[in-house]
């Protein structure tokens, strides 16, 4: 099968006081279509960066994109104009940001910022607010005729992401970035978010990018997982694989940080980064 | 809501007072009754007059307290001023004798044709300029609109006047220099110079501070959110930006509202508009005392309406917001 989504070598620097910073550096990912990848990494790691390239969000400038493809059903998102960016932004490629109370516009209701996204980029729907409904009801909302009507405070944290959700479903996406979706949630809240999604990824037969630091979210969801590190995929393969088996140092600190239930183990263990760049400098 | 309103309306009691009160102490400071009275009546007035001119005005009574026997203690000067207020009655100006409830009423429609235009047409100046900037920022186009708005900021008000009368009225003759009539259609004529320049007067301040406000609200993550799901920048900027960046706004504009009301002093009397502004700097001129604190508890009352609207603004504008 064609790939949905190919990143081929891509690089991008951050202007900043201190000069330039190289936040991603050469990474190649391959995404099929219904497939769901974990991009895991700790903060800095460029994970995020990646996911704001796939339909070139980040601010320009600082960023600045020095190399690579990103391939989006075989075409450059990188060689597109401005009109052919906003049309792929949220079309194909739509996002669930970490932090739902500021992601979602304060000042409008969850009807209004659902239906501009429905009216922006399905203009062939009649009955807007009966697709509002049918996505907010999709995620789990309940009595979702009346809950549209909302502002964004008026609903809990988990509500607000699965509104984002909603929003993001709502244009019928090819696929879901979904930056560290649960971050900010409840933990109790975060497995609901997550089985969710991967709920959805069936129903929809729609491909997933999962951002996150967070090993211990991702088996049930990503067949995939790309470790990044320091603006470098060090690791990539299948989830089950890399989870039971994995090769670089880092990956193996990233997965001992998950905590486990009835765990004998004293503390949480933290990564070691001089001796990790020790490895990367033995293996450059 | 309506609680909340009625709440708001007797907070604004004791403030009031309070300017009442201090306005009624420096009236005494500035001039004694007595000067006052000779400064209208004239040096030569008779005893006579003077006393009748202090009795009709209620000076003759004590000032803050009646501890005469027999009489009641509010029949004093102070409550008497705090009444007369109370039920807009204004007095009448100590220069011409006119009633100044009537003066004001006068005043007030060509001061509001003149201010209500310039400041409709200096927001939208303003609010388009600093959202198109904010549209190019950190370009060259943004920094050299940084440069002019700090420039007609510091070009003082004066020489926009002068400006404005000296070579687009009287070199290019397309206004009138000077004048006033209240005839429909006609009225247009002298007003577009003044308007035109009092909205460009403020322009640059107003978008300096916009800018600030906008720029603020696109560094927030409901415009990443809206950028990912493909929203085009106007739409960005004008919708999504404004609505959120107007809760801001909304004091940076009320602090104009009494300002619409009480007219332009410098404007209304460069260009001879019979407006409240140009009322107030005769009044000044000529020591009218009585219009002169009557001007500054209108002022007062104005400023305290402001701020209760503003409130109801926020409150239209920010779902957040809920007035309890």
């Amino acid at each position: 099968m064609n790939p949905l989504l190919e990143l081929r070598n891509l690089a991008i620097d951050f202007a900043t006081e201190n000069g330039m910073v190289n936040a991603v550096r050469g990474v190649s990912l391959s995404i099929r279509p219904g497939e769901a990848l974990a991009i895991v990494g700790e903060s800095g790691s460029g994970k995020s960066v990646t996911g704001l390239a796939l339909t070139r969000l980040l601010p320009e400038p600082p960023a600045v994109y020095r190399s690579g493809e990103i391939l989006l059903h075989g075409r450059d998102v990188l060689r597109m104009s401005p009109r052919e960016l906003r049309e792929i932004r949220g079309r194909r490629i739509a996002y669930v940001f970490q932090e739902p109370s500021t992601s979602l516009n304060p000042v409008f209701t969850i009807r209004t910022q659902i239906a501009e996204a429905i009216r922006l980029h399905r203009p062939e729907v009649v009955d807007v607010d009966a697709e509002v409904v049918k996505y907010l009801d999709m995620v789990g909302i309940v009595d979702p005729a009346r809950r549209m009507d909302d502002y964004p405070h008026q609903l809990s944290g988990g509500m607000q992401q699965r509104a984002m959700i909603a929003m993001a479903l709502s244009c019928q996406p090819d696929l879901l970035v979904a930056d560290e979706p649960t971050t900010a949630l409840d933990v109790t809240i975060q497995a609901q978010i997550i089985a969710q999604l991967a709920e959805l990824k069936q129903r929809l037969k729609m491909a997933i990018v999962l951002i996150t630091h967070n090993f211990g979210i991702i088996g049930g969801i990503a067949e995939n997982v790309a470790v990044m590190f320091r603006g470098r995929v060090v690791e990539t393969g299948p989830t089950q694989e890399v989870l039971r088996n994995p090769q670089h140092p880092y990956t193996r600190a990233l997965i001992d940080c998950i905590p486990r239930l009835g765990a004998r183990r004293p503390r949480l263990s933290t990564i070691d980064h001089a001796a990790l760049s020790a490895f990367e400098s033995g293996q450059g | 809501m309506f609680s909340y309103l009625v709440r708001r309306v007797l907070y604004a009691v004791p403030i009031l007072l309070g300017v009442i009160l201090i306005t009624f102490v420096l009236s005494f400071v500035v001039q004694s009754p007595e000067a006052r009275a000779r400064a209208v009546l004239g040096q030569r007035a008779t005893p006579q007059a003077v006393a009748t001119w202090l009795s009709n005005r209620g000076f003759d009574k004590p000032r803050f307290f009646n501890t005469q026997p027999g009489e009641a203690w509010h029949d004093s000067q102070f409550f008497h001023h705090v009444v007369k207020l109370a039920t807009f009655d204004l007095g009448v100006s100590d220069v011409s004798g006119r009633d100044l409830k009537e003066v004001f009423k006068q005043g007030a429609v060509p001061s509001l044709l003149l201010t209500v235009p310039a400041f409709f047409v200096g927001l939208l100046m303003a609010v388009c300029l600093a959202l198109y900037q904010v549209f190019v920022r950190d370009s060259l186009l943004d920094t050299a609109g940084v440069l002019i708005a700090v420039a007609l900021m510091s070009i003082p008000s004066m020489v926009y006047i002068v400006f404005g009368q000296a070579v687009l009225a009287l070199l290019f003759n397309y206004f009138p220099v000077f004048g006033f009539d209240m005839a429909g259609f006609g009225t247009l004529r002298f007003l577009l110079l003044p308007v035109a320049l009092m909205a460009l007067m403020g322009v640059g301040g107003d978008v300096r501070l916009y800018r600030a406000v906008f720029l603020e609200e696109i560094a927030q993550d409901y415009v990443r959110t809206a950028q990912a799901k493909g929203v085009p920048q106007a739409r960005l900027l004008f919708v999504h930006v404004l609505k959120n960046g107007m809760i801001s706004l909304i004091t940076l504009v009320v602090a104009h509202l009494p300002h619409l009301v009480m007219g332009s002093l410098l404007v209304e009397n460069f260009f001879g508009i019979p407006g409240l502004g140009n009322t107030l700097f005769l009044a000044i001129q000529q020591s009218d005392y009585a219009t002169v604190f009557a001007s500054v508890y209108l002022g007062s009352l104005l400023y305290i309406v402001g701020l209760i609207l503003t409130d109801i603004c926020y409150a239209l504008a920010d779902p957040r917001i809920r007035l309890s």
